[in-house]
């Protein structure tokens, strides 16, 4: 089942645009960097970026996360079969950071960017922002930003698909 | 039974390149050159092997190897006890399965193992517990696959078009195991022209049968190559008169600038360590700007992490 299609994904950005201009410092020494985090996170980081940037300094380029080697689950379900290089392309010290994905769900993801990020370097602060929080939260991580809520049941998957066009899709359960 | 890869062909030991499906030999360098981003950052550490502990036993003597495979494992953050044979129990008589035995019974999960004996690394992982992976840095005239894949990976940077190269390996084959796993390394990643070119004393009899062409002159086999790769004269291991002297091996074999010139332009030149200048190589060679042998030595590292994430990695189901 679709839940959002390409117009009311842009619309949900747009959204999430303003809420995080109105948070992020625009006075910063570093202005904020952008990362999202493989895959999906990086489709809507590549779509948010030019948003932020009419509305805001912003570093110019977009990190991208694959957080593989972070994972909690590496000791049962053994290393993934392929693993893009994680890439920051901007000082990370003292740099406010806008991680962005898809779906909140666990949390468990989160937890694992934010340890690479901070292998990186200490940032000044990092904000959350995700185009789908839906419940089932294992971890104590909330985000700053949300494009939707929902609570579908523990057998089901939200899944965005993409680049191009980008689709939002419920599957599974009954 | 295929000892290195489990029933749903995850790699559970690495021992020799030989038989490895290409897919498998692929997925090592895709995995190693992930991590090449880690080694890049400032902190060059990821959490994926943490509470595991890694031993080098290492039975002849290794620098870049041993370093190598030491801070590949510390870079996953796994911990790395190495065992120092010089002083160890296996000067006192104890047999390589005690030795093995002893280990295990300190938990440890995975042996980095050199010897001087072919077969030793294979011996480890029959015996090893279900649990333990077993990693070949080197076994006597066999294979060395870390070095080998290494060596595919560095060139697949510098040309991923494997299937249009003419890779040279020149000299001392017939001691070196580094030479056997390029070879069958090269093979399962569709390079099409494999030259080798070392004096006939200094070849293994029927070496055509691995599929390369022979050479006994320098010149030719240079000719048009993608890729030289220079081997160590391995003095140490040269029992009687493989050669006159290693000045005329030099003469004959050496690779010099004049030499590389019948080489193509763009072509990249390889050692895999230690290098005996003015025997092998010329210095004017080794130093420069074809040479990536220094970056071998950097690639080392993210296809050993690779290696042993995925050996490690593969345990996962399996109870303790």
């Amino acid at each position: 089942m679709k839940l959002m299609d390409e117009a009311a994904i842009e619309d949900v950005l747009e959204a999430l645009a303003d809420e995080l201009s109105a948070l992020l410092r625009a006075d910063a020494a570093r202005p904020p960097g952008v990362v999202g985090i493989h895959t999906g996170g990086f489709w809507l980081a590549h779509r948010l970026h030019p948003r932020l940037t009419n509305r805001m300094a912003v570093a110019s380029e977009i990190g991208m996360l694959d957080i593989s080697f972070y994972r909690d689950d590496f000791s049962r379900v053994g290393m993934q079969p392929r693993v893009r290089p994680s890439r920051l392309p901007f000082e990370v010290e003292d740099r406010e950071i806008v991680l962005v994905d898809d779906v909140l769900y666990t949390g468990r993801t989160v937890r694992a960017a934010l340890n690479e990020i901070f292998d990186y370097g200490r940032p000044a602060a990092v904000r959350l922002a995700v185009l789908v929080q839906r419940s089932g939260r294992e971890l104590p991580i909330s985000p700053d930003v949300v494009g939707r809520r929902c609570s579908p049941g523990t057998d089901e998957h939200i899944k965005l698909y993409g680049p191009d066009p980008l689709e939002l899709h419920l599957a599974g359960g009954s | 039974m295929d000892l290195q890869v489990d029933e749903s062909g995850r790699l559970r030991h690495l021992l020799t390149i030989e038989g490895l499906a290409p897919d498998l030999i692929t997925a090592i360098l895709d995995t190693a050159g992930s991590f090449t981003s880690v080694t890049e950052r400032s902190v060059k550490k990821v959490p994926l092997l943490r509470g595991k502990t890694v031993v080098n036993l290492f039975f002849e003597p290794s620098t870049r190897t041993r370093m190598t495979f030491e801070l590949a494992a510390k870079r996953l953050s796994a911990d790395v006890l190495n065992l120092d044979i010089e002083h160890s129990s296996t000067r006192k008589g104890e047999t390589l399965l005690d030795t093995l035995r002893n280990l295990e019974a300190m938990q440890v999960d995975m042996f980095v193992v050199r010897h001087s004996q072919s077969g030793a690394a294979h011996f480890f992982a029959q015996h090893a517990a279900p649990h333990v992976s077993v990693l070949n840095a080197g076994d006597g005239y066999h294979a060395h696959p870390t070095q080998a894949l290494l060596d595919v990976f560095t060139i697949r940077t510098r040309r991923p078009d494997l299937e249009n190269l003419v890779v040279t390996i020149v000299g001392d084959i017939l001691h070196s195991r580094v030479a056997r796993s390029q070879i069958h390394a090269l093979r399962a990643l569709g390079v099409p022209e494999i030259r080798v070119a070392a004096p006939a004393t200094l070849l293994p009899r029927n070496v055509e049968e691995m599929g390369v062409q022979v050479y006994h002159r320098l010149e030719p086999a240079l000719q048009g190559a993608d890729v030289i790769i220079a081997l160590r004269l391995q003095r140490e291991r040269m029992r009687g008169a493989h050669l006159p002297s290693e000045a005329e091996y030099f003469r004959y074999y050496g690779l010099t600038p004049e030499r590389l010139g019948k080489a193509r332009d763009d072509a990249i030149v390889m050692h895999p360590g230690p290098i005996n200048r003015g025997v092998e190589i010329a210095s004017e060679v080794a130093d420069g700007p074809r040479s990536v042998i220094l970056q071998q030595v950097t690639n080392g590292i993210a296809v050993r992490m690779a290696v042993m994430a995925m050996t490690l990695g593969s345990r996962g189901g399996e109870p303790r």
